[in-house]
């Protein structure tokens, strides 16, 4: 440790403290313009000059980059150091006049107007001062080394290299951020004037996904962050108190035992532009259900507010029920949850644009859990109006100026048995619920069954609708089905309590169908060796024989059925068994 | 009516416990109708049925044998259903040379959620086989061609 005196006040540092923070530490200001606490200290504005006390007299030193040493004795506003600050603000006042920041440091120093003309005035309030703090966090910090300076004296200015367009920029806006005067400013084409939710992609290189997010951390995007670019920045790393950002941290597979397994993997949804008749992503406001739900969100891109692409409120909107689903042609299935949320919507559209008009187009209501009946009569005196039947297409309605951006939907109303037109400024698409695009690998990997819809299958339908045929193996939510939100939480909780239970039981009974080899019969012909899929028959070379492993057999029976000596037994499948059942049934007639 | 006007076969069905007794269960559940002359012997596996039961259930009357199973990749067992089909394809030749019509054996894969399948293998296979006759009808042997090397090679 470092003793020194500042201003009179006696005060310890750590070796290699520059006076400038012993001084920060101790509170007492001393102004800076080139300083800036992420770069290395540079003394080119001479603006922190202190007094320092020598044995034979004084000398003026700049605070931010010299070091402090033991014994020194700091002053800050002596009247030298007041008069060497005067001086210098006053030859950047003379050449910056109107530059925000020269113009508070001159008021600071009891400056108005400087006593010379500088042949380099420039009096835009905006104008490079060269502090070069831009130069220097581009190579220290970003490490692009993107902008240096050229030329000396009054006469040196920051450039590019060779004054072009650099290659070696990465846009990351660190330059902008630190310029003091704001002559370098970072505005992206696209950006003015746009709330950055439009820009559709993360601002910052680092963030955290939605406000919900579990875990709430943030995340690092390797193709936005600097230091992936230049390897240097990580300022994140020094401004993390937690030390917890770690840039070498790659993605690990972990390879974890377990007893059991949930296969909850969820679902995709259909690809709504499949159906072209209904004009997804070839219309201009046809949303699919989820882009609704985000744009409903109060953390969205609209804040929560129902917004047609042009910015303003829909006058009438068509929400499309069964896009996908019930249908011969994509699937035949009931998405189930579709009928519930497109009520919701409705309720939610007529909520935050009361105004507007919304049509709900059918084919059967299907409110079919706790409460979701007296929400659809809710919803019904809301003034949502519902039309029993299948959308035909949904087509740009007219060419005159008022019809602009509006939208015509055909269909016939089954009730009143006719065909309808209705004018719409919004389509919402209730899309259906479909397996996972990986679901075919992921059943293969854990030998799952699937129905024929293409869900994973569950042990019975009505007697054990979480189990599957693979014992310790469950399965919860979308993955084994449509379902809503009631229904996954029931089917996950019952999924583990049951494996639960295993656990607390502490020991798994197996099956006792189990193979095993009667070894005066067995000729140690090693036909069964290679047919067990499991492995679970081993030969004895002293003895001659096969021997079956009992807690590897799982009891299929396949070498039961090739043994030539009928040395092997199947365990309730034994060859007398399945003989006297043989008898039974064919000596009924 | 006349009792005697329809021939009711007895067919046994060797079904796998995980795929085609579990679809045979959903026929069930759903309500579908399949022949009653299909009757199920549950086996863990599809490999498991060794081809004497097969002979055995000729040899107590049986007029024809189903054996289901998995759909192949499917197996529980991983490749039971394999084992099967080798099994199967090679009785259908032992058949052959004891006279029995090799059609009186069939071989399907059908999956847990193949209930509409199950019942319609067990309507057609009956109706194939009523369509065949007793098996003690076919007292003439049928002539036996001559075994070529290569096909025995299954």
């Amino acid at each position: 440790m470092i003793s020194l005196t500042i201003n009179g006040t006696r005060t310890q540092v750590r070796k290699g403290t520059t006076i400038l923070q012993a001084a920060k530490f101790l509170e007492i200001p001393i102004p800076t313009l080139c300083y800036h606490p992420w770069l290395k200290p540079f003394g080119a504005c001479r603006v922190c000059v202190v007094q320092v006390q020598r044995p034979h007299g004084y000398e003026l030193l700049t605070a931010c980059n010299i070091p402090c040493e033991e014994g020194m004795i700091v002053q800050t506003d002596t009247e030298p150091v007041r008069q060497a600050r005067r001086v210098v603000v006053e030859l950047m006042l003379a050449r910056w006049p109107n530059v925000p920041v020269v113009r508070k440091l001159a008021a600071e120093v009891g400056l108005e107007k400087p006593r010379f003309i500088s042949e380099m005035r420039d009096e835009a309030p905006d104008a490079c001062i060269l502090c070069l703090r831009c130069v220097r966090i581009c190579e220290e910090v970003v490490g692009a080394c993107a902008l240096g300076y050229e030329d000396r004296g009054i006469k040196r200015r920051v450039v590019t290299p060779f004054d072009q367009e650099s290659e070696a920029c990465v846009a990351c806006g660190a330059c902008a951020h630190v310029c003091p005067t704001s002559h370098i400013r970072f505005e992206p084409e696209d950006y003015r004037g746009k709330p950055p939710e439009f820009l559709l992609g993360p601002n910052t290189a680092i963030y955290v996904t939605t406000p919900q997010a579990v875990p709430k951390v943030p995340r690092i995007d390797r193709d936005a962050c600097i230091h992936f670019k230049t390897d240097g920045c990580q300022k994140c790393v020094e401004v993390c108190e937690a030390k917890a950002v770690k840039h070498e941290m790659t993605d690990e597979e972990l390879e974890i035992e377990v007893g059991q397994i949930l296969v909850a993997t969820g679902y995709d949804l259909f690809d709504a532009s499949v159906m072209a008749q209904y004009g997804y992503g070839r219309l201009d406001n046809i949303y699919t259900a989820l882009d609704i739900e985000r744009m409903l969100n109060a953390t969205g891109p609209t804040g929560g507010q129902i917004r047609l692409k042009n910015g303003r409120p829909p006058r009438a909107v068509g929400i499309i029920h069964c896009v996908g689903s019930r249908d011969e042609n994509y699937r035949r299935y009931c998405s189930r949850v579709c009928c519930m949320y497109a009520l919701k919507f409705a309720h939610l559209i007529k909520e935050r644009c009361p105004e507007a008009e919304v049509y709900n187009f059918y084919i059967d209501m299907r409110a079919f859990g706790k409460g979701y009946e007296e929400f659809y009569s809710r919803v019904l005196h809301e003034g949502a109006n519902v039309i029993r039947g299948k959308v035909a297409e949904v087509v740009q309605a007219g060419w005159s100026k008022q019809d602009e951006g509006t939208l015509l939907i055909r269909c016939e109303d089954t009730l009143i048995g006719k065909f309808r037109e209705i004018p719409v400024d919004m389509v919402i698409l209730c899309n259906a619920i479909e397996p996972q695009r990986d679901a075919e690998r992921v059943a293969r990997l854990f030998g799952l069954s699937r129905s024929p819809d293409g869900f994973f299958l569950e042990r019975h339908p009505k007697l054990d609708p979480v189990a599957t045929s693979s014992d310790g193996l469950f399965v919860a939510g979308c993955a084994q089905g449509p379902k809503d939100i009631p229904d996954t939480v029931a089917q996950a909780s019952a999924a583990a309590a049951r494996m639960l239970a295993t656990i607390a039981k502490g020991v798994v009974e197996i099956d006792p169908v189990r193979a095993e080899i009667n070894e005066e019969y067995c000729s140690g012909c090693r036909v069964c060796n290679a047919l067990c899929p499991y492995e679970a028959i081993e030969y004895l070379e002293d003895r001659k024989v096969s021997r079956v492993n009992s807690a590897l057999c799982k009891g299929c029976g396949t070498c039961v059925a090739a043994c030539p000596a009928g040395a092997i037994t199947g365990y309730g499948f034994s060859d007398s068994q399945l003989q006297a059942e043989l008898e039974g049934l064919l000596t009924v007639r | 009516m006349n009792q005697q006007a329809r021939f009711e076969p007895r067919i046994v069905g060797f079904l796998c416990n995980w795929c085609s007794y579990t679809g045979a269960d959903l026929a069930g559940v759903s309500r579908m109708k399949s022949a009653p002359n299909l009757r199920t012997i549950r086996v863990m596996c599809s490999g498991r049925v060794d081809p004497t039961l097969v002979l055995r259930a000729f040899q107590l009357g049986a007029d024809g044998v189903l054996v289901a199973g998995c759909h192949p990749g499917d197996c529980h067992y991983q490749e039971g259903n394999y084992k099967a089909m080798r099994r199967v394809l090679l009785l259908k030749r032992v058949l052959r040379q004891f006279g029995i019509d090799e059609r009186r054996l069939r071989l399907e894969w059908i999956s847990a959620s193949e209930g509409e399948k199950f019942a319609r293998v067990a309507n057609e296979f009956t109706e194939q086989i009523r369509a065949l006759g007793p098996l003690q009808a076919e007292a003439a042997p049928v002539a036996e061609p001559e075994l070529q090397l290569e096909e025995v090679r299954v």
